[in-house]
């Protein structure tokens, strides 16, 4: 069954058109990867679906919804920008999300934190930038949502702490959820998603099973998308 | 654990391949549980459903049932595990045999050389005890 629905969605900046017209739809117990080069529309429509964006022309359905303050309940999104306060400790910031989120596992979130080796009452200010990024991630992952959808969530930090979120991703996945990750580090992410989309100047080029795309080029995802966009 | 896949053909082929390792060399017992999907997942680094895909693939070939409340099971029926083996031992050998035939080794230098090579690992096995 069909969770989110895409239908001819337009995005533009001013005069730059962002997304040109995409119709696609998404099933429930996948993990899918969104990929393509810089300014392929990725982001775009990431802030679309996780209703950060509602400038857009087109119809986007979550659960038969529009996005909005009804499909942040059971999105969970991590932008590609930082925004959370630096002024706010680790454990401030995880309290606070655990109060405006009904599904916010918080033994999880320290879990998480410890896993990643950050302190609880560090300031965000006080951190690195990746240090704030796997923040965000935590974040992010600790919500036990039907749809996650993460924008670039590994490319900021350390090889260790990719894979602790690539762990993440396949625990938190269920036969139900969504995920929609978004990356430029195909390598590190083509054996845990089970289809691929990939984004070329707001358009969809190439879609479908990792696994049956593998089989019908002989060629790895990270080889197929360097090829494609060489 | 870190496997390594070969990422131009389809991973869940792969991971066929490797339960199959697993029940013919009793890594997997006959009639044991096997983990869930998500435990082999994160074990593999791999999505959880390519693992659903290769046990429904091993559930196909009887190797493998599900209970629909306990979970997945290798199977009990020990010919079909012995049956495995035997496959796989001679899809390896006539795979050897033929790449020994393309290169023009004689029928029976093949045989000599699998001789030579039983004994020189032996040697080296025993060497290493």
């Amino acid at each position: 069954m069909s969770i989110i629905q895409i239908n001819n969605l337009y995005k533009s900046y001013g005069s730059v058109q962002a997304i040109k017209g995409i119709t696609y739809d998404l099933s429930g117990g996948q993990i899918v990867g969104l990929v393509g080069p810089n300014g392929s529309g990725k982001t775009s429509m990431l802030r679309i679906l996780g209703a950060f964006d509602m400038a857009y022309s087109g119809e986007v359905l979550i659960y038969g919804a529009n996005p909005g303050l009804k499909t942040r309940k059971i999105v969970s999104y991590l932008p590609d920008k930082p925004y959370i306060s630096d002024r706010l400790r680790a454990e401030q910031i995880i309290e606070t999300y655990a109060g405006f989120f009904e599904d916010f596992n918080k033994d999880k979130a320290y879990q998480m934190l410890d896993l990643f080796k950050l302190k609880p009452k560090q300031k965000i200010r006080e951190m690195s930038k990746g240090m704030g990024e796997k923040i965000a991630v935590l974040l992010t992952m600790s919500r036990e949502a039907q749809i996650y959808i993460l924008d670039e969530p590994i490319s900021g930090v350390d090889p260790a702490s990719r894979k602790i979120i690539l762990r993440s991703i396949i625990e938190n996945f269920s036969e139900d959820s969504l995920m929609i990750v978004s990356t430029h580090l195909l390598n590190d992410i083509e054996k845990i998603i089970d289809q691929v989309v990939f984004l070329d100047e707001g358009t969809i080029k190439i879609s479908g099973s990792t696994d049956d795309l593998r089989a019908e080029y002989g060629k790895g995802i990270n080889e197929l998308f360097e090829e494609i966009f060489q | 654990m870190s496997y390594l896949f070969d990422e131009s053909q389809p991973i869940y082929l792969q991971l066929i391949k490797i339960f199959k390792i697993k029940i013919a060399n009793g890594t997997w017992q006959a009639g044991q549980k096997i983990d869930s999907v998500r435990n082999l997942a994160l074990d593999f680094d791999v999505n959880p459903n390519t693992v659903q895909r290769a046990l429904a693939e091993l559930e196909i070939l009887e190797l493998t049932y599900s209970q629909r409340t306990s979970g997945r099971f290798v199977t009990e029926d020990q010919v079909l595990i012995d049956r495995l083996k035997h496959e796989m031992a001679k899809n390896k050998t006539q795979d050897f045999v033929l790449q020994m035939q393309a290169i023009k080794i004689s029928d029976q230098q093949i045989k000599e050389l699998i001789e030579q090579i039983i004994t020189e690992l032996a040697d080296k096995q025993k060497a290493e005890e």
